[in-house]
């Protein structure tokens, strides 16, 4: 009886791309259900323009480099940048500069490179960032949250955020329903020499364990953090030196002057810390290679967004952090070499 | 005793062993045909000794080692060599010269071999001479000469002789059913085999995956030692046991001495030159049936098994004898048999028919259906997406994902640093990896590029030096011309007797 | 913005221009180049096989030409498109084809005495740019397989036409198998 012959190993693990993406789909649903619940439904509404514009702009890529659409479609790397990409912007973001910031995320930050594999820079990021830099009133302002007390309600929300997901003019009718972020007011107020106690005591920007609305959301997104830990998607490495990176500075300076730097506990509850650290810099094609260089990467990423948030002109640092350190990370790989076994 | 991995990362994987281990080892009985591959999967070729139309009987030298990595064969049937030809074989390319020899039923037993008695008292050179004699070669999967293997290690001093028999591959058992079935076998080839390797300690190694095993072995050890009471020649009390955790590859030969004996094999060195020999219990076994029975290699245990067989089971099988007769002495095929392979799932040879011989170095044959290799011939490949659990299961620490960028761009520096030929092809990258790619293929593709690429440096390093040196050599031989035509024209002149009018 | 600012800006970055340039000066003159020449570094990406395809008599003299600009990179038909693309990497030039006029780009061969038509007459034996004939006035000539480089040049001086060229096999290729370690 004759047989085909192939070489070996026969068998494989069976992992696949797909599975992959969609475990960091299913980590993400704790934090956008604390987030449609604190800011109303403007996430969903950020997340369908993003992952429809995502879609159908891979499509036209793989197209125009002479790709075979499906199957690199159906392998959902697209729908994760969509995906982080919707949860960093703020949810009243109208339509279409969530739709342009997809697009140049999806050609910019990954067609431009190559493809699957190829993105020297986080393609989310690239996306938040043109966006951030050239929008910057859209880009900052966001609802006030449902647990600052008695404000508004969801329904309410909801209607704010429709209406400015159609390009509603919001100086006039929904004055009052927005504003900056926690970590904004926090920078903006320090700047105007009020002191941390102060600011915090106002009640409005911070809660229990962190600022009014994302700490809720940094908490879910530690959750699913936890899960894709557990599950082997993402090894610890990363985010344990992202966490590191930015608490161990702040937790110095906030011993040296704990009227003046945010404590740990608030850099930990705001912003998109969480996100960053599980889902944003744990993007395994712009990291480094290396356990070793990973928590260097990490680190990296921490104490830049540190340093952003306690002296740079925006409120949040994480993307900057991240795409300054996917640029270094050629430079880590070089000397972050793990040992040949009996070299 | 129970001792920790201590090499990078490895993977349990799920074993498939308990389909073919729970039954007694069936005793294949003669076939009518044998075919033996001149290459037993050294990668080196014996040379006949005998022609075509010749009468052997069972022990006959039938070709014989006229280079180091190859060994000695020696007929497992009485009767004729019918022909000696290129057939399909499980070895490198597939194909091999092999000597096909018909039975004719007599189990007439060559005179040569005897008891070789007083194997006790050889000495360690006499006990490698004897063993090259019976072409005892790793049992374990390489087909490596055992004697050069050892005469490498007395050359440079071994101090331990590690004893192989963690088996960590899935589907393969039949070390696992030697050593239940033949432990004092194991253990009397150890003695032997430490002493021709001059080593002081040796280890046993077995997997905690096998306990009937460890138990076997444990008890033979006891015996040994109760046997040997009084007889100061046998220091059996450096004769151990060392349990090892079941993480492949545990068996691959640097990782396990890495696990029992502490020591890193430096890279692109040997084990012997850090003073350590490690040998399959297969081997040992071999070893012993000689010094018992005085029987060069005539056969050896081979597990039969997959979803592709009815009745997975182990076998011992005379050299040479057609697969096709060992699954039927499994109970036949079962479904739809996709591939058969000449070893394990994860780095065994798939072989093109099923009359292909079994080969000393043949330890397991997996007949895999859809239900078996179904993922791998499901995989599509996608791009690397750089996720780095490749890295994370790699035994020897190396860096898969860069490998491949290089292996890809035919960077062959790169290749060299990142350490291609440090990979054991063990296949578990290629495993685990969620794109799917065909990784160890790729590396064993890059390896063989280098090779060639150091092969024509080497022969254009060579053919620069001869040329240098032959313009030197004609260089020289003009200037010497030149000077001796100039005394003989000045010696001339001199006697002033100058046929060609003085005009010089 | 007011003019004092920027006349510091315009300083500041003048200065830190002149300290950067003479600081890479300093770097460049003490990190030494490679101490093979350019000639030698050529010569170590050619085959090797002496054949004067190139028309130059052998290969070192084909690197010095090229070192000196003599001659174009695309003369080597046995190194074939990879040798001048290696080339084309020392040499910072574009890569091209190796040019037909000098040459078909061959497998490798070696070549073969038939020693039934073989006379003795070791008119061949000065043709061998590496020596990989041996054999004597009157005495059978053999290749040496393994040091034969395929260069052809054996072929012309031999009266009786009776050298060949084979493919070379994977053992005749297999150069000194013990060294490889």
């Amino acid at each position: 009886m004759r047989f085909d012959t192939s070489p070996a190993p026969h068998v494989i693990a069976g992992y696949t791309v797909p599975r992959v993406m969609f475990q960091v789909l299913l980590a993400l649903v704790p934090a956008g259900i604390a987030h449609v619940a604190l800011f109303g439904p403007g996430l969903l509404l950020q997340l369908s323009v993003a992952c429809v514009t995502a879609l159908l702009t891979e499509a036209a890529a793989l197209r125009w480099r002479g790709r075979d659409a499906v199957p690199a479609l159906k392998d959902g790397s697209v729908l994760v940048t969509a995906f982080l990409l919707a949860f960093s912007v703020p949810p009243l973001l109208p339509w279409w500069l969530g739709a342009l910031g997809t697009a140049l995320a999806v050609l910019l930050g990954k067609h431009v490179f190559g493809g699957l594999g190829q993105n020297p820079f986080n393609p989310a990021m690239v996306g938040y960032a043109i966006l951030l830099v050239s929008f910057p009133a859209e880009m900052t302002r966001w609802p006030v949250p449902l647990d600052v007390d008695g404000t508004h309600t969801w329904p309410e929300l909801a209607r704010l955020s429709f209406a400015s997901f159609y390009g509603a003019d919001l100086t006039s009718h929904w004055d009052g329903y927005t504003g900056a972020t926690a970590l904004d007011s926090i920078r903006n107020g320090l700047a105007l020499r009020y002191t941390l106690p102060e600011l915090l005591g106002r009640g409005d920007i911070a809660g229990e364990f962190g600022a009014r609305g994302f700490a809720w959301i940094n908490l879910a997104a530690l959750a699913g953090g936890i899960y894709l830990m557990a599950r082997g998607i993402v090894r610890w490495h990363i985010p344990v030196a992202v966490l590191a990176g930015l608490l161990v500075p702040s937790f110095i300076a906030h011993a040296l002057d704990s009227g003046g730097a945010l404590a740990p506990t608030l850099q930990a509850f705001s912003g998109a810390t969480m996100l960053a650290a599980f889902f944003i810099a744990t993007d395994p094609v712009s990291a480094a290679t290396s356990d070793r260089g990973r928590l260097w990467y990490g680190a990296g990423i921490g104490l830049i967004a540190w340093i952003i948030r306690t002296w740079g002109g925006y409120p949040d640092g994480f993307a900057f952090a991240v795409l300054l350190l996917n640029l270094a990370v050629p430079f880590i790989d070089r000397y972050t070499v793990p040992r040949i076994y009996g070299r | 005793m129970a001792v920790r991995s201590t090499f990078p990362a490895g993977l349990a994987l799920d074993a498939h062993k308990q389909q073919a281990c729970g039954a007694p080892i069936i005793e294949l009985p003669q076939p009518p045909r044998v075919a033996l591959a001149l290459d037993q999967g050294s990668g080196y070729s014996a040379e006949p000794v005998v022609a075509v139309g010749a009468t052997v009987a069972i022990g006959t030298l039938v070709a014989r080692a006229n280079h180091p990595y190859a060994s000695a064969l020696h007929s497992p049937l009485a009767g004729t060599v019918a022909a000696i030809e290129t057939r399909d074989a499980a070895t490198e390319g597939g194909r091999s010269v092999c000597i096909v020899i018909e039975s004719d039923g007599s189990g007439r037993i060559d005179h040569r071999v005897r008891q070789a008695e007083g194997a006790a008292s050889l000495s360690p050179d006499e006990l490698i001479q004897w063993l090259r004699d019976a072409g005892i070669a790793g049992l374990g999967g390489a087909g490596f000469p055992t004697a050069t293997k050892l005469a490498a290690g007395r050359a440079r001093g071994t101090q331990t002789l590690v004893l192989n028999g963690a088996e960590c591959e899935p589907w393969i058992c039949s070390d696992d059913a030697l050593m239940r079935s033949a432990a004092d076998e194991v253990v009397l080839g150890a003695i032997l085999l430490r002493r021709a390797a001059g080593a002081e300690r040796c280890v046993i190694a077995i997997e905690d995956d096998k306990p009937a095993a460890i138990a076997a072995v444990t008890h033979a050890i006891e015996r040994q030692r109760n046997a040997a009471q009084g007889d100061h020649d046998q220091r059996d009390d450096e004769l151990t046991l060392a349990v090892v955790p079941a993480v492949y590859p545990q068996g691959a030969e640097r990782q396990l001495i890495t696990t029992v004996a502490g020591i890193e094999i430096r890279s692109g060195s040997l084990p012997a030159d850090a003073g350590v020999i490690c040998q399959n219990v297969a081997t040992a076994a071999a070893v012993a049936r000689w010094a018992t029975r005085g029987e060069p290699i005539l056969s050896r245990v081979v597990t039969v098994t997959g979803s592709g067989v009815e009745h997975p089971c182990n076998v011992r099988a005379p050299i040479g004898t057609p697969l096709s007769a060992l699954i039927a002495a499994a109970g036949g095929y079962r479904g739809t048999p996709l591939r058969l392979i000449a070893g394990g799932s994860m780095t065994g040879r798939a072989l093109p028919s099923d009359e292909v011989g079994v080969t000393k170095a043949m330890n397991c044959v997996l007949v895999a259906t859809r239900e078996d290799i179904g993922s791998r011939l499901g995989a599509v490949e996608m791009p690397c997406i750089r996720c780095g659990d490749c890295a994370n299961v790699c035994p020897v620490g190396l860096l898969p994902q860069q490998l491949h960028r290089a292996a890809v761009a035919d960077a062959h520096d790169s290749l060299r640093e990142l350490g291609v030929r440090d990979c054991i092809d063990c296949g578990l990258c290629d495993y685990v990896c969620p794109s799917q790619i065909p990784l160890a293929d790729r590396f064993r593709d890059a390896r063989r590029r280098l090779n060639e690429a150091d092969a024509m440096a080497a022969r254009a390093a060579d053919a620069r030096q001869r040329h240098e040196t032959r313009t030197h050599r004609l260089l020289e031989a003009a200037a010497a011309e030149q000077q001796a035509f100039e005394s003989v024209r000045n010696r001339v002149r001199q006697s002033g007797d100058d046929p060609a009018g003085g005009t010089g | 913005m007011n003019p004092a600012a920027l006349i510091v800006a315009l300083l500041v970055a003048v200065a830190l221009a002149v300290a950067l340039g003479v600081a890479l000066g300093w770097a460049a003159s003490r990190i030494e180049p490679d101490s093979d020449s350019l000639v030698e570094r050529i010569d170590a990406l050619l085959p090797q096989t002496q054949c004067g395809q190139c028309l130059y008599p052998g290969c070192r003299p084909y690197a010095a030409a090229i070192a000196s600009g003599e001659a174009d990179i695309d003369r080597c038909p046995p190194g074939g498109d990879a040798t001048v693309r290696a080339l084309a990497a020392l040499l910072d030039r574009a890569p091209r084809p190796v040019d037909p006029a000098f040459g078909a780009p061959k497998p490798a061969q070696v070549a073969w005495i038939d020693e039934e038509k073989c006379i003795g007459c070791a008119r061949c034996l000065p043709a061998c740019p590496v020596d990989a004939i041996i054999g004597a006035s009157r005495h059978m000539h053999t290749v040496i397989a393994a040091q034969c480089t395929g260069c052809e040049l054996c072929l012309p001086p031999c009266p009786v036409d009776c050298i060949e060229l084979r493919p070379a096999t994977a053992t005749s290729l297999r150069y000194r198998q013990s060294r490889a370690a």
